[in-house]
Order: structure tokens, then C-alpha cells, then sequence
């Protein structure tokens, strides 16, 4: 009976980023997918004939350019365009436009306000600053700080070295940073309801916290820390929606002599003296290998795949405290024209990017106290997309697909799980508001998908449908992701890892931790890591 | 004699209790010290007054749990009237419709009203939050390491602290780790399950900072409070006896004791600045003292904006100091009673304890909720003590005294709180009247202090007991601001003493204690 090198549970983006550098290191890698598809949440899929739907994630610009390089993707048709643009429509009939450039930018800020013109010259400036420290940190592996082998001494010492190269001032801000809110930090720089707002939403996107809760200002970086072609921050839609790029890997992953099996659910890991020797299917199929990678959050892979007894207590409890809250939604929606927006120009760059109604921090914050209370938000906080403005492929001539990414969506509704009722209820507080801005919405409407953490969670198995695999809080970051002890990429079960999101450095189509642990693998296998290529250092 | 012809080696603004400590401190070094304080008498808001005919109380500040054994002993409070033996802790009681729930003893020592399972549960988190604090204790009286180059000792401070956290063993270090910047509420929700357990930890942990129990960092407020102490036990609170004048009271005879001269009814008008350097002040009767070292133990705020003026400090540090958060969000309310209220399903020893409502985190959160929008909670959290049971000279005979913290009170409410005091006041009727039936008409006198009331009455800019939001980004080393938290300013000779300055307010006396030691080791 055929013995893989290394199984992979879960074809998500990180699943196949790990795969793929696996698979260049000379060994015989399978990746085992419950979906018919490959893709996890970065998927594009016809749901009505003619349209591609971004259906989970919908925007590409933290995904790691080492890896593409190194995995080739552009090769294998992987294409990022760029874009500018988007804006906040405010309650009386204005819009804040977004540029790239900076002054215009500035200009549009000084029609609000001279003063918040003038304070987003210091704010791009230590924004930048921020992310230059942190954004090398992505590509490494988190020190056990509890250790003393070398090698966490040694990256604590990189660390140490790197916070160091700081200037006391900058130092001062990276301590505040981790742990003040976004709302808080914009104060300190902005006066204006409707640019704090623009920038506030970064801070909230994907996470169970409201713009008021201290941390989130982090969460902003993490946001920040993406780039287009090296331009820093920038966004851009994947050509054929993000299932391109998750196509792309694939292709890239089988051209090197890769395996995937589509239409085959793991029921639980194979474990044979507390050492993992392969993965038994849902039929009941079991498949051997050396060794298994989990690609599914940490909650599914070792609540549900891997039975307790193979498990530490410890381990076991601090798994079980996992914050893994899902907070966000997708109404995706086909249009057989392109909305219209009285209160933007025509044909306006605006029209681009992402749009935003929440003309307030005020706003946000209420839509997150819906969210604590266990209910979905009456005034949604929506970040709303027309990828097919400047990627035709996505929907017939003159057709249009939106993507509108929605919070706050409990993981449950007052503790019970989401019905439909819920659900229709829920899609119509986002239309309601759209409508409110673009007369004669509605009627554009050929087709719609909605997806709550329910939906989510049934789809792509992101436990409580939270998109980045656990939250982004202090206590799951760096060495406490996923757990404490095991933020490494292994776990307490020789020969089994983790490559997911709920690994550092976290959520967001970026295939960090699939590399990661894919430099751990090689490390412990002792083989070469030359075709990966180290983080560059932001300039 | 024209006063400028005095030269001091020290003048201290401000005669609130870290004025007083550490004008006292710097005193016993040998310095020729004068203490201004603006008010009648010294004290601030740790001072006892009488509200109505008869019925005296500590203003704000009406718990002794946390003034930090160096300050006892630096300044031999003992010796100067201050007595606090075992038998004075008071309980903490939780009230809930299902019957309250006592923790006695230094912060719940011993756990009662609550099931088996739960005391075993509060016993083993008691022990790992006081462990956890117990590591950050030794930062209280410490200056906060700088970042720009660290001396020596904080190294060693540093290391020690690596040290304690090792002792801690590898898995309980990690736990430290995880939860030092986690939300109460789901530590509390891992580890417990009795939801008015659950309620009373999660007040504590926000009570006095504009946070809500679910807010990331709002552990720490559980830190700081378990990591001070009373009579030598950690969590530990007491009802001073003569309310908490009595310990200004102590305090000041131990300053005058070590010689500074106490000037009240001295407003400071400005501070002088020459070339960059401190060199006395100027009260508002006109008057121009002199000093090689001036030290504020008022609101830092107060100090550099409107005492030294903006023009003499750079627009950077002017930035950070108007960027400091300090807006209350606490009420203090006072009520003149006929007799002792009845709380349901308490006992003696309870009544003269600490009496929390906060039935559940959920609550508090709701509560937390409006302050975020500049509004107040219909269903506000309190936290209540009835000092004349403890000192009944505090009261007419047989009458009674209830002295209560309210949150959640913005102190920038929409309203104004001209036009919301009356319905706030209500409110927190409609409470004491659900777990006190009957109190309502015994009320005497009723006196509610909001945010802004607290600001006129003791020069508290914002309303804010700590001078400054006490969370983790304006903690340590960005406290007051950053690159200046080691008590020393921008301006030569010029200190910063008060709760605005690490590790921050509440009767603790650390901050003033802290700056005095740093003026002496600099031999400023």
C-alpha cells in the first residue's frame, strides 16, 4: 500500500502554498479536499450562469510576492490588477474619494477638514514606519519565549535587534500600537467623523472587536501589511476572482508532480502510537503518509480529527479556549447593470474599489454591540465591491458582479443556530442599505448568494465561520497562535502539523503560514530550503 | 519680606496624597521643602467631608486597598496614626436576585454563597491572578524602563522580572503570556461559571477606566488591583476608620513631622521657566517663589499646558500631552440616611463590607455600552460601602452614611449633565431600591457627584480619579507620555508626581514616592 511522504488535509490557499514548497523539496505530497473544488476561501465559482463569484474572499494584497515568485504563479496564470479609488458615502449626500496618490488624497481630506489634511501627512508616515518593523515578522517563525533552545533565543535576539533599530519614538508607538484602539489612535491624528471612519474599517475587518476595543489599531497593520508589484498597502483584485489564485497554486503545485484529491472528506487522522501515519476518509478509505498537514483550524483539526486521548490535557483546554468567534458575512450579488451612485460623478474611480456607507466610528461601534448581544447588525458596516469594473471576465458583457463583505454576524443568533428567516432578514438589512444610496438597486438584482457564519462554516469548514481561522487578539498572535507551546507549526502528535490561518502570523489570503510551516517540515525532515525564498525587508 | 528672597530647595504643587508623600520624601532627604495646595486644606480627593448636616464621608476615594507598603514605612505612618490589623478587611459582596455571594478575607480567601465546584474554581483562578500580579508587582515602585538606552538598574529590574516569570514554570509562564493582554470577560468565562462571581471580577477589573468587560487589555485593571496591598495582604481592603481623611491626616503629620512647610489656599498661577529650566513658581495671589526643583503632583495636563504654557516644550511633547485620555467615566454618589439600609439576603458583616452590583459580565458590558456614545446606562453598576457602620461617628446617631462609585458616568454626556444628573440619579435609585427595598425613603440628603462635578471640585481635569485613562497603551513607559515616563519633563528641574505619572492613581502614594526617589538620585 502506496505511503505518501506528506498528506495534506484541506486545499485551502495555505494548504496549497505548503504543499507546493513540499513538493519542490523533492517529496510526494497529496492533498486531500472535502469540496469538489480546490480553494478553501479563495474561490471564484458560476453560481448563475455567466458570473464568477468571489464567493468568501474577494480582494488580493497580502498574499506573500516571495511566494509567488517562488512557486511561479504569474507562470500559471495568476494575474493582480491593481486598484484605486473607493469612498465613504456620508449620510448627506457627499462622498470621501480614496487616491493612491498622496497629495491628491490630502486634497480631498482638506475639503473635510485643513487640519486632518495636514495630520495624514504624520499619519502615512508612522502608519509606514509600523509596518516596516512588523511586516518581516510575517515570514518567520514566532519564538517560544518560554524556551531556551538557540534558535528561539536567536530569533528573540532578531527580534530584540529589530526593535532596537527603532528610534525611541518609534519604539513608543509600537508598544501603543499592539494595544491601543483604532478609534484612540485615529484620534490622536484626526477630527473628522468621516476620514476616522475611512480609516477605522481596517481595523475591524474579519475581527469579533468593535473600532473601540483596544487592539484593533493592530489589526489595521495587519491590513496594511499587504503590496501590489512592491507597492506597500496597495490593493488589487485577482484576475478571475481570487480563485485564481488558488487555481494558480494548484497548477503551480501539480507542474512539480503534485497530487489532489478533490471530493474526499478526512473523518480523523490516523494515529498509530502517538504518531500520525495518514488520514482515514469519510468512506472510511484510509490513505497512509509519512507525514500529515492540517490545513483546517486548529479547533477542527484536533476537536474533531484527532482523537482526545492522543492529546495533552493542557494542550486540550487551551485548544478548547481558542477564540475562534466568526464576526463578518458575504452578500454576493450578480447585476445586469452597473448601480448607480447620485451622489459620485459618472463614471468616477470611485466606482473601483471599495465603497462604504458607515460614515461614522460612532456607527461601527453600534454595529458591533448588535454583535455582542448575539445579533446581527440593524446598520451593517459593509465593504462593498465591483471587481467586474476593471475585471471583465467575472460576468457578461455590461454585467456586473458586487461582492459586499458585511459585519457583524454572530457565529449564533441569541445562542441558537442561523435559520433561513435569519439569514433573508440578515440579507435585507444589507440591500435596504445599499438601495438607500443607489435608487433602483433592487430591480439590478439577476442573482444573490448570502453566506452567514453558518454558510460559511458548512462550505469551507472555518469553525464558527471565522474567516482568519481565530481572532486577531494580542493573546492568539505571535507565539500564543494557535496555542501556547505549539506556535510552531507542530503539535503535541509526532508527524502532524498545522499550515492553516489559525497559525502565526494569521487570517487573510496570504500563504505565510502554509510557507512557514513548510520551512519547519523541511527543518525537521533536514532537507534543503533553497528554493524558498527569505521575506525582503520593505524599503 | 519678599518671599523670593526664600530659596527652596523643593516647591511641591499640589497637596493631594502624592503631593504630600512625596514632599515628605524629599523632606527626609535633607531638602528645605514647600508643599501649595490651591484647596482650604490638603488632601484631594482622599479627603473626608461632610455632605450634609452631621454626615461625613470620603470624597471619591472611600477604600484603603492598595497604599503601598514603601510609603508606610518611608514615611513610619504607624508611628503617625495609621493601624490596620486583619480584623479591619472587609468583605466584597456580590448582590444578585438569587442572593448574594461573600468574598471574604483579603480578596476572597475564602469564597462563600457560590457551589463546591465554583469555590474550587475561584480558588485555583485567585491563586494564578495573584501569582500573575505578583510579577508585576515590583514595577509599582520601579521607574519604567527607557527605551532610548536603559541604565543599569532597570536592566536588572528587567531581569528580575525574566526571573519571576521562569519561577512561574514553563506552562504557567505561557498562561501569563496569553491572558497579560486578554479581555476579563472570557478568562472569566474559561475558568468560572457563577455569573455574580463572574459580575463583581468583571467591575473590579473596569472599575475606574473607560473600558467595558469585553474589551481587549481589560485584565490588567484586575492586575493592578491584585497588585496592591493592605496590612500586608495583597487584594486586601479596609473602611478606614475617620474615612480617608484619616490617612491624608497621617500622611500630613509625617510631612509636617519631616519638616515642609504646607501652604494651603496657594493656587500656583505659573511655573518660570529660564532657558529651559525650572526655577520657581508664581502663585495666583501675585507672589514668586523660588526653587531648584519644582514638582507637580497635579494633573500633568494641567501642569504643561496651562502651569509651564506650551511655548516653553516642544510641539511633539505638547502633541502627546493633549493626546492623554482622561475622561471619567465614574460617579461618586453620597446618601444622608434615616437608618442603616436592609440589602436582601445579607448579613451584619456584610453590610459593613463592600456591596457590588454587577449581577453578570453581560451587565456590565451593557452598562459599558452607552458611556462609548456619551450616554448612561439605565441599569448603571455600583460599587457601595456604608462607612458609618464601621465609625459611626460619621453619621447622626442611628442615621447612616452610603458612599457609592457609579459607572458607567461619560464624563462628556450628550446631554450635558445639567439636564442628566436628575435621571442618572434615578436610575441608580431604581438599583439601590431593587437589592434595598425600602431605602429610597430614608434618603435625607442625596449628593451625586458626576465626572464634571469631581473636575471643579478637586481640579481633576476630566473627572479622571487616575489623571489619565489606566489602560495598556498609557501604562509604564507611555505614562504620562512617552520617552518622559520616569517622572522627569522636558524642562530641567521640573518633576511629575502625581497619579498622571506611573503606575497611577488610587490612594497608593507611588507615584509621589516614586518621583521623589528619582529627584534624589538625580540630586536635583
Amino acid at each position: 500500500m502506496k505511503a505518501w511522504d506528506a498528506i495534506v488535509i484541506g486545499g485551502g490557499h495555505n494548504g496549497l502554498v505548503n504543499a507546493c514548497y513540499l513538493q519542490r523539496a523533492g517529496l510526494d505530497v497529496l492533498v486531500v479536499e472535502k469540496n469538489d473544488w480546490v480553494g478553501g476561501a479563495a474561490t471564484s465559482r458560476e453560481l448563475t450562469p455567466g458570473f464568477l463569484y468571489s464567493n468568501c474572499s474577494y480582494v488580493c494584497s497580502l498574499f506573500r510576492p516571495e511566494i509567488m515568485r517562488d512557486l511561479e504563479l504569474p507562470r500559471f496564470g495568476l494575474q493582480v490588477i491593481s486598484y484605486e479609488g473607493g469612498a465613504v458615502f456620508t449620510r448627506d449626500g457627499d462622498y470621501l474619494a480614496n487616491y493612491r496618490d498622496h497629495d491628491a488624497h490630502r486634497r480631498e481630506f482638506a475639503r473635510f477638514s485643513r487640519r486632518d489634511a495636514e495630520a495624514y501627512d504624520r499619519y502615512s508616515r508612522d502608519v509606514t514606519r509600523q509596518c516596516r518593523f512588523i511586516q518581516p515578522l510575517l515570514m518567520r517563525t514566532a519564538p517560544d519565549p518560554t524556551s531556551l533552545r538557540p534558535r528561539d533565543i536567536g530569533e528573540l535576539l532578531y527580534l530584540g535587534k529589530k526593535f532596537a533599530g527603532l528610534t525611541a519614538e518609534e519604539m513608543a508607538l509600537t508598544l501603543r500600537f499592539w494595544t491601543m484602539s483604532i478609534s484612540d489612535f485615529l484620534d490622536e491624528y484626526f477630527e473628522t467623523d468621516v476620514i476616522k471612519a475611512n480609516f477605522a474599517l481596517s481595523g475591524i475587518i474579519g475581527t469579533a472587536l468593535g473600532p473601540m476595543s483596544p487592539g484593533t489599531a493592530y489589526v489595521l497593520l495587519h491590513h496594511y501589511m499587504g503590496e501590489v508589484d512592491g507597492s506597500v498597502g496597495a490593493w488589487g483584485y485577482a484576475r478571475g476572482g481570487m480563485g485564481a489564485v488558488t487555481k494558480a497554486l494548484a497548477a503551480s503545485f501539480k507542474a512539480s508532480g503534485g497530487t489532489i484529491r478533490t471530493g474526499a472528506e478526512v473523518d480523523h487522522v490516523l494515529i498509530r502510537n502517538s504518531k500520525a501515519k495518514g488520514v482515514v476518509l469519510a468512506g472510511g478509505e484510509e490513505i497512509y503518509g509519512k507525514l500529515v498537514i492540517s490545513n483546517a483550524d486548529v479547533k477542527r483539526t484536533f476537536l474533531k480529527l484527532v482523537e482526545e486521548k492522543e492529546l495533552p490535557d493542557i494542550f486540550l483546554r487551551r485548544v478548547r479556549n481558542f477564540k475562534i468567534r466568526g464576526s463578518s458575512s458575504k452578500v454576493n450579488i450578480a447585476l445586469d447593470s452597473l448601480p448607480e451612485f447620485p451622489a459620485l460623478p459618472k463614471d468616477s474611480p470611485v466606482y473601483r474599489a471599495d465603497m462604504h456607507f458607515t460614515d461614522s466610528i460612532e456607527r461601527m461601534e453600534r454595529a458591533y454591540d448588535d454583535w455582542k448581544a448575539g445579533r446581527w447588525s440593524a446598520d451593517p458596516f459593509l465593504d462593498m465591491m465591483i471587481p467586474t469594473t476593471l475585471d471583465p471576465t467575472m460576468a457578461p458583457p455590461g454585467k456586473h458582479f458586487m461582492s459586499c463583505f458585511v459585519q457583524y454576524a454572530p457565529p449564533k443568533i441569541d445562542g441558537r443556530d442561523w435559520t433561513d428567516a435569519d439569514r433573508d432578514g440578515f440579507a435585507e438589512s444589507v440591500i435596504a442599505q445599499i438601495a438607500e444610496y443607489s435608487p433602483g438597486f433592487r430591480d439590478r438584482i439577476v442573482h444573490m448568494e448570502v453566506r452567514t457564519p453558518r454558510e460559511i462554516e458548512a462550505e469551507v469548514g472555518l469553525t464558527e465561520g471565522n474567516i482568519f481561522q481565530g481572532e486577531l487578539t494580542f493573546d492568539q498572535l505571535l507565539f500564543n497562535r494557535p496555542v501556547p507551546g505549539y506556535a510552531q507549526y507542530r503539535s503535541p502528535v509526532g508527524g502532524l502539523y498545522m499550515c492553516g490561518s489559525s497559525t502565526h502570523p494569521g487570517g487573510g489570503v496570504m500563504g505565510a503560514p502554509g510557507r512557514n510551516a513548510a520551512a519547519e517540515i523541511l527543518r525537521d525532515l533536514a532537507k534543503p530550503t533553497l528554493h524558498m525564498s527569505p521575506a525582503h525587508d520593505v524599503i | 519680606m519678599t518671599s523670593s528672597e526664600v530659596n527652596w530647595d523643593a516647591i511641591v504643587i499640589g497637596g493631594g496624597h502624592n503631593g504630600l508623600v512625596a514632599a515628605a520624601t524629599l523632606s527626609k532627604s535633607g531638602r528645605k521643602v514647600l508643599l501649595l495646595e490651591a484647596g482650604n486644606e490638603v488632601g484631594g480627593a482622599a479627603r473626608t467631608e461632610e455632605f450634609a448636616p452631621g454626615f461625613r464621608v470620603s470624597k471619591v476615594a472611600h477604600l484603603l486597598n492598595r497604599l503601598h507598603p514603601d510609603v508606610v514605612k518611608t514615611l513610619e505612618l504607624e508611628r503617625h496614626g495609621l493601624k490596620v490589623e486583619r480584623g479591619d478587611f472587609v468583605p466584597s459582596v456580590a448582590l444578585s436576585k438569587d442572593g448574594p455571594l461573600v468574598l471574604h478575607g483579603a480578596y476572597g480567601e475564602v469564597l462563600t454563597g457560590a457551589s463546591p465546584s465554583e469555590q474550587s474554581a475561584w480558588k485555583e483562578l485567585r491563586a494564578q491572578l495573584l501569582r500573575y500580579a505578583g510579577v508585576l508587582k515590583p514595577f509599582l515602585v520601579r521607574r519604567p524602563p527607557d527605551l532610548a538606552g536603559m541604565s543599569l538598574a532597570e536592566m536588572t529590574g528587567l531581569g528580575q522580572t525574566a526571573l519571576a516569570l521562569k519561577r512561574l514554570g514553563k506552562e504557567d509562564m505561557r498562561d501569563f503570556l496569553r491572558v497579560l493582554l486578554m479581555n476579563v470577560y472570557d478568562l472569566l468565562d474559561e475558568q468560572l461559571s457563577d455569573d455574580r462571581l463572574k459580575g463583581l471580577l468583571a467591575f473590579d477589573a473596569t472599575l475606574g477606566s473607560h473600558l467595558g468587560p469585553r474589551s481587549p487589555t481589560s485584565l490588567l485593571g484586575l492586575y493592578y488591583r491584585l497588585a496592591g496591598e493592605i496590612g500586608g495582604l495583597a487584594g486586601a481592603q479596609i473602611l478606614p476608620k475617620g474615612g480617608m481623611g484619616a490617612i491624608v491626616v497621617a500622611i500630613r503629620s509625617a510631612a509636617e513631622k519631616a519638616g515642609v512647610s504646607i501652604r494651603p489656599a496657594s493656587p500656583v498661577a505659573k511655573v518660570i521657566v529660564e532657558k529651559g529650566r525650572v526655577i520657581g513658581v508664581v502663585t495666583q495671589s501675585g507672589e514668586t517663589l523660588r526653587a531648584r526643583t519644582v514638582v507637580s503632583a497635579i494633573n500633568p495636563a494641567t501642569t504643561i499646558l496651562d502651569l509651564v504654557g506650551p511655548r516653553e516644550v516642544d510641539t511633539g511633547f505638547v502633541r502627546k500631552v493633549r493626546n492623554i485620555r482622561m475622561k471619567g467615566d465614574a460617579a461618586k454618589l453620597h446618601l444622608a440616611l434615616d437608618r442603616p439600609p436592609q440589602f436582601t439576603g445579607v448579613d451584619a458583616a456584610g453590610h459593613k463590607g463592600r456591596l457590588v452590583i454587577a449581577p453578570s459580565p453581560d451587565h456590565v458590558e451593557r452598562a459599558f455600552n452607552p458611556s462609548k456614545y456619551g450616554e448612561f446606562s439605565s441599569e448603571p453598576v455600583m460599587e457601595i460601602t456604608l462607612p458609618s457602620l464601621v465609625d459611626s461617628s460619621l453619621a447622626p446617631s442611628s442615621a447612616c452614611v452610603l458612599s457609592a462609585v457609579v459607572q458607567y458616568a461619560p464624563y462628556a454626556l450628550r446631554e450635558g449633565w445639567t439636564a442628566g444628573k436628575p435621571q442618572f440619579l434615578k436610575a441608580i435609585m431604581a438599583q439601590l431600591e431593587a437589592y434595598a427595598p425600602g431605602i429610597g425613603a430614608t434618603v435625607r440628603h442625596a449628593e451625586l457627584l458626576t465626572p464634571a462635578d469631581i473636575e471643579a471640585r478637586y481640579r481633576m481635569p476630566g473627572g479622571h480619579w487616575h489623571h489619565g485613562e489606566l489602560q495598556a497603551d498609557q501604562m509604564l513607559m507611555s505614562r504620562p507620555v512617552s520617552g518622559w515616563s520616569g517622572y522627569d519633563t522636558p524642562l530641567d528641574g521640573l518633576f511629575l508626581a502625581g497619579a498622571g505619572s506611573h503606575p497611577g492613581g488610587g490612594v497608593s502614594g507611588a507615584p509621589g514616592l516614586n518621583a521623589a526617589r528619582r529627584i534624589i538620585a538625580m540630586r536635583a
